[in-house]
């Protein structure tokens, strides 16, 4: 299985960056945030040339509280794999992937935009989908679905 | 010394402006009619999907697919409920499958027909639109006498789809199988050897095969550019292995090699919704479990455990396992994916959409930079973006 070889080459190139690598099912790494952009420029130059997606997930009774999702696509060959960054909520900063793909900075901005994490680096970080003026970050869980109060109260739907 | 200074002029291009398919608003920087430097706003039609799923049992985010791409609601639901097979391990019935990519092709090929008819129209040619709304006007009426609905079919389910085939559906589908050949014929009859099409489309927008990739481009956006990547061939989901079908892609990468992919993909999807119809296997059309499909409807009068399983489907729903996945099918327009995160609610903890139109989009600038405004309106039409999409 090629995505078990390309998780243990990128284990063995960065030891201390990889905290956890998981060949099995859909693969994916646990990735220190100090090493995030060496270990994309390792996978790139190992094959994986397309950033299918960058998203965030966000986890609030976790710490770290945000996890930052990269998803990665090798073109021809099909081999996938997913990162998972952990950024706690006090320093929410990232390194920015924008000079590994160019297909980075927009949905840099949207994680920014959406989660309030920020990104190192990036060449225009300002919110996407939200008006500028805009203060919260929505897709954080204690951002209520609908109202302004706080999400325990909230209807959950 | 001397120098020169280039007064250069900001110019609003949307967000109400026909040509920009829906509200999409871009900032052109120009001298004279000359590009400088294009700025695509988005956000306009962001309606806060992502969040809502979150507070929707995984059935009911079904409902909120549809409306992202909204003119290719069966490929949202497509690969929004492959997500959650997944995620359960749900084996769903072979009719079901085919009865899917029948559905998902013809919604490729209605989609397509309306990036036709607008992206011709931006161009000056009016005719294609008439024509190709009346072309796509046939697989809506399929998709309603299917599920009822011609926009938002919210016909797929966890575990299958809705219903059987409707009385009536293979003739109506014989008669479109019949009809369109004749249609596309028509469209490229009257685009193909147009001197004006070929001279607005021809070596504008050119992206190279390897900026495409690193781009995240998709769909016929990324293989007019030459890069011979269809999700239905490269990681075949729901059967489409079963298919014998071509995939398309460009030469130089230009507006009129995308042009020239979707146009020979409608012939291809065609090929597969004749393949699906005719290879249709018979028995049910969803997961016979009661814990993820309704029992029928006269059973709730016969049997209590039947009553029971439908009360609690109806209000707890089911629970999908803790676990993540990505699954991505290809849209329409590209690489549609979806990151499920399940706690091991009723509820997605988290749905993320890879908008393949966003990412599409995101190019424009690179393609549209030291050319002609009227060929930014060319470029635009050429991605094919849905707005709902790209903002979700």
């Amino acid at each position: 299985m090629p995505e078990a070889q390309l998780l243990a080459e990128l284990a063995a190139a960065l030891p201390e960056g990889v905290r956890e690598a998981h060949p099995e099912g859909e693969a994916w790494a646990l990735v220190d945030r100090s090493c995030l952009l060496e270990a994309c420029r390792h996978l790139k130059a190992a094959g994986m040339n397309f950033l299918a997606d960058l998203t965030a997930v966000d986890y609030p009774e976790r710490t770290p509280r945000f996890e930052v999702v990269y998803h990665l696509l090798a073109i021809p060959q099909g081999w996938r794999l997913r990162l998972k960054v952990p950024v706690e909520e006090a320093s929410a900063e990232v390194d920015s992937v924008a000079t590994v793909w160019k297909a980075a900075p927009w949905a840099e901005r949207e994680v920014f935009d959406l989660f309030g994490i920020r990104f190192a680096g990036h060449p225009d970080l300002k919110r996407i989908l939200l008006p500028d003026e805009w203060e919260d970050h929505p897709l954080r869980k204690d951002f209520p679905l609908t109202g302004k109060k706080p999400a325990e109260e909230a209807s959950r739907g | 010394m001397s120098t020169t200074t280039v007064e250069t002029m900001v110019l609003n291009m949307g967000p109400q402006h026909p040509s920009t398919h829906g509200v999409l608003r871009v900032i052109l920087e120009l001298d004279g009619e000359t590009v400088v430097d294009a700025e695509p706003v988005i956000g306009y039609l962001h309606t806060g999907i992502e969040k809502t799923a979150e507070y929707r049992t995984w059935h009911q985010a079904i409902v909120l697919v549809d409306r992202m791409d909204y003119v290719a609601s069966v490929t949202n639901n497509l690969g929004y409920v492959l997500a959650v097979e997944k995620l359960l391990g749900l084996p769903v019935p072979p009719r079901a499958q085919y009865i899917r990519v029948m559905m998902a092709e013809l919604q490729r090929i209605a989609s397509h027909l309306v990036w036709l008819g607008t992206h011709a129209l931006d161009m000056g040619a009016v005719a294609p639109f008439w024509y190709g709304f009346q072309g796509r006007e046939q697989i809506l009426d399929l998709l309603e006498l299917i599920s009822g609905a011609r926009f938002h079919t919210s016909f797929l389910r966890v575990g299958g789809v809705a219903r059987d085939l409707p009385e009536g559906f293979p003739e109506q589908l014989q008669a479109f199988l019949h009809d369109f050949p004749a249609w596309l014929d028509t469209y490229l009859g009257l685009l193909d050897q147009n001197p004006i099409w070929l001279e607005r489309l021809r070596h504008i927008g050119v992206v190279s095969a390897q900026d495409a990739i690193d781009w995240g481009l998709g769909g016929p956006t990324l293989r007019g550019s030459g890069v011979n990547w269809d999700l239905r061939k490269a990681a075949p989901y729901c059967s489409y292995d079963h298919f014998d079908f071509r995939v398309p892609v460009g030469k130089t990468g230009d507006v009129y090699d995308r042009y020239r992919v979707r146009m020979e993909e409608m012939a291809q999807s065609l090929k597969i919704v004749r393949q699906a119809f005719d290879g249709l296997p018979e028995g049910p059309v969803k997961v016979e479990d009661p814990h993820y499909s309704l029992p029928p409807r006269p059973l709730l009068g016969q049997s209590m455990e039947s009553l029971i399983h439908h009360f609690k489907l109806a209000s707890e729903a089911f629970s999908v396992p803790a676990g993540e996945t990505y699954t991505a099918i290809e849209g329409p327009r590209g690489e549609l994916g979806f990151y499920l995160v399940s706690d091991g609610g009723n509820r997605p903890y988290r749905m993320r959409v890879r908008p393949p139109c966003f990412y599409n989009l995101q190019a424009l600038p690179a393609m549209v930079r030291g050319r002609l405004v009227a060929d930014v309106v060319a470029c635009i039409g050429s991605i094919d973006i849905i707005l709902g999409e790209v903002d979700r």
